[in-house]
């Protein structure tokens, strides 16, 4: 196509906090000089930077990319904020993917940011912008709705109960626990932990959810000759696909989640896969509900329609299983403040690939690896396909 | 190919609020600014010797390097009016019989958005020096408001 | 790199830190209020609620029937064709027994939400409402409902013109 290869050299984050002391500006800065510093470049290296944040209210921050950048070290910089939603995190490498694969520049620094705390009491509100404000707002839906109906709509169509996805949320968790910066690592929480935890709204229970959070990831994204300069170890990226539903949420299936799969479809031609499942060993998968890994493993051509829940129950997605699924933790385990949590899966693919994902190292030395993430009104896929071969 | 119409009786707007109730940490930086305005009284910027930059607030970090800033020092509280405005509308749209007087003052490299006060609005000129008058220490809260306003000074 | 990275950067609080004041923090309440303009398909759609029918709209490129109604179809990028006013029966395609109001207050009964494919739309095309008049253990994917409308005088040109939907009594 004409485009040049990209390779991510460096990664950072902070913790991911309930509620973090420091400013969205300071989580920024401290997530991007450690992704810099990973990689021993300066903010002189580079040239341009790609922010992702998701909605102003959850920071309750006009503009936020206004307002992050010095953190995200943009100053006198060509800068874009990117926004689809919970789908920005893996948004944003995208765009910084196209930055350099373009030709237009060398380096790049990828910057996700969100501090949820801030809207106070509880980011549940913020949420309610969501829905239509003529046809939906005023019968006062939560979040919870929209999640909870699509959750058993899949259930329903595919004969699932609620103790096959408490599988799903009881891995991730159990995984978090092997992670510096979860929220909620828990090494001993069991499928009866889930099912007995805090009924929300039929189907979903307290544990069935991720955590809202603090928090800041970045990367470094970089053309191959620099990539060849800096590191010996550069994680290219061979794929990317996003794509859109209608935003009618109501006028489409519920079951299964179209839009992931023409994202993921765009990235495996990309990336030149023909069989996903035996040619992707790790995946990322965007898990802000346990149903979600499901579905979006589905989507993902990664599992059979319907079929998604029994990857956990045989211990296939397990870390040491054939297709370890989210081995960070995701979402329901590190955390999740929304672009960030997006980014952080893009960065566990990073350091699962060079071997330097710590007790979370998956065994087999992974060759390849995918993130993806989810979000607007529940219709925009986001997907990235990463190797240790160009 | 025409286009749907608009029901004659359809009604014009549909009306509604978004509740946001927000609560900001001061941060890190943030935090160590207002506590020196709060209990000494003093405006603190910090110093990146590399980019040769006084940040005013101080911050935690330098955008233009990304190092982070533990030369912390105080930058008194006098400084120069840079530019001024005269609000003669409250917040809610009332006019208001005299103008307030908002100001940039100059600190540092950086500066406060501040009001002033105690001055002939005849005398009011960029370049003015201007000081910080504090509120008792009793009434302060860790908040820019621990400033009352600024007010003309001379050197 | 997390691997060889004992220490991330990132201070944690606790709410009490907020209440005993070891932190210093602003609270803020913005004051948004909003005029949206209906616009022509749904300023359309609220007009027929007001006189206690659905309004759908019809694509003749794509034969199908959605609703609300809209004047561009998002599939053929074409005008929509005409209006359909749909019956206020339908299916429901899912649903929610929800414990949590939307400001997050704890409720004993659930608020059951729901999507219910409208009779008169094309298939999967429903819009969110909620279910009443049924027992929570009740209500199944599938089950027909009905709309139950507020007394015609009472009514504004809203979707809360519906108040609910309830079960068709089968027979
Ligand atoms: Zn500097
Ligand atoms: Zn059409």
């Amino acid at each position: 196509m004409g485009m040049r290869k990209v390779a991510v050299v460096g990664a950072g984050m902070t913790k991911f906090m309930r509620r973090a002391q420091e400013t969205g500006k300071e989580l920024s800065w401290q997530a991007a000089r450690m992704a810099l510093a990973s990689c021993e470049m300066t903010l002189d290296d580079i040239q341009a930077v790609c922010l992702g944040t998701a909605p102003d209210a959850f920071d309750s921050i006009h503009l936020k990319g206004e307002y992050l950048s010095d953190g995200a070290g943009a100053w006198g910089k060509p800068y874009m904020r990117s926004y689809v939603g919970g789908g920005t995190g893996v948004f944003a490498p995208i765009q910084g993917w196209y930055h350099v694969a373009s030709g237009l520049f060398d380096a790049v620094l990828v910057v996700c940011e969100e501090k949820m705390s801030s809207f106070y009491p509880h980011a549940q509100g913020a949420f309610l912008t969501i829905f239509d404000h003529t046809t939906e707002r005023p019968l006062k839906p939560n979040l919870l709705w929209i999640f909870a109906m699509e959750m058993n709509r899949y259930m329903q169509t595919y004969g699932i109960s609620k103790e096959d996805i408490a599988h799903v949320a009881v891995k991730n968790k159990r995984n978090a626990a092997d992670h510096p910066c979860a929220l909620l690592g828990n090494p001993d929480i069991t499928v009866e932990d889930v099912l007995n935890s805090e009924l929300l709204a039929w189907p979903v229970n307290r544990l069935d959810v991720s955590p809202v959070s603090d928090g800041a990831v970045a990367l470094v994204m970089v053309a191959e000759h620099v990539a060849k300069r800096v590191t010996d170890k550069p994680v290219w990226i061979q794929g990317v696909g996003w794509s859109l539903d209608t935003a009618y949420w109501t006028n489409r299936d519920l079951a299964y989640p179209r839009y992931v799969e023409y994202a993921a479809r765009m990235a495996y031609e990309m990336a030149g896969i023909k069989e996903p499942r035996k040619e992707i060993n790790i995946v990322e998968p965007y898990d802000p509900f346990d149903y979600k890994e499901c579905h979006h493993l589905e989507g993902l051509l990664l599992a059979d329609r319907g079929q998604a829940p029994q990857l956990a129950i045989d211990g296939v997605s397990l870390r040491d299983g054939d297709m370890p699924v989210c081995p960070s933790g995701g979402l329901l385990g590190v955390g999740n403040p929304i672009a960030a949590a997006g980014l952080m899966k893009v960065a566990e693919i990073f350091w699962q690939l060079r071997g330097e994902a710590g007790a979370r190292q998956v065994p087999g030395q992974p060759k390849r690896g995918l993130a993806q993430a989810w979000g607007d009104l529940m219709q925009v896929g986001t997907v990235v396909i990463m190797g240790t071969n160009p | 190919m025409s286009l749907l119409e608009r029901y004659p009786n359809a009604p014009g707007a549909w009306l509604g609020e978004l509740p946001i109730t927000s609560r900001y940490t001061a941060g890190l930086a943030g935090e160590r600014f207002l506590r020196a305005i709060k209990d000494d009284g003093k405006i603190m910027g910090s110093r990146c010797d590399r980019c040769g930059i006084t940040y005013v607030p101080a911050r935690q970090f330098c955008e233009r390097c990304l190092d982070e800033l533990d030369e912390w020092l105080d930058v008194g509280t006098k400084g120069e009016v840079y530019t001024f405005t005269l609000l003669f509308e409250n917040l809610d749209g009332t006019a208001r019989e005299e103008p307030e007087v908002v100001a940039f003052i100059r600190l540092g490299d950086g500066g406060l958005v501040h009001k002033l006060d105690e001055i002939h609005l005849d005398d009011l000129d960029i370049g003015m020096l201007v000081e910080a008058v504090f509120k008792p220490e009793t009434e302060r809260q860790g908040s820019i408001l621990d400033i009352a306003y600024f007010r003309p000074t001379s050197p | 790199m997390t691997s060889k990275i004992k220490v991330f950067p990132g201070t944690p609080l606790r709410e009490v830190d907020f209440k005993e004041g070891k932190i210093l923090y602003r609270h803020d309440e913005m004051n948004g209020q909003y005029a949206w303009d209906t616009g022509i398909g749904i300023g359309s759609y609220l007009a027929a609620l007001k006189e206690g029918v659905l309004l759908g709209s019809y694509c003749r490129s794509c034969r199908r029937t959605v609703v609300p109604p809209r004047t561009v179809c998002e599939w053929c990028f074409r005008p929509m064709n005409s209006y359909i006013p749909l019956k206020d029966t339908g299916t429901v395609n899912t649903f929610s027994l929800c414990y949590i109001t939307w400001d997050l207050k704890r409720i004993k009964e659930p608020e059951i939400s729901a999507v219910i494919e409208i009779d008169g739309a094309s298939p999967l095309h429903g819009i969110m409402h909620k279910l009443g008049e049924v027992d929570p253990e009740d209500v199944h994917i599938g089950m027909r409902v009905q709309a139950v409308w507020k007394p015609a005088d009472e009514r504004e040109g809203a979707i809360t013109d519906i108040l609910y939907f309830k079960p068709i009594k089968e027979g």
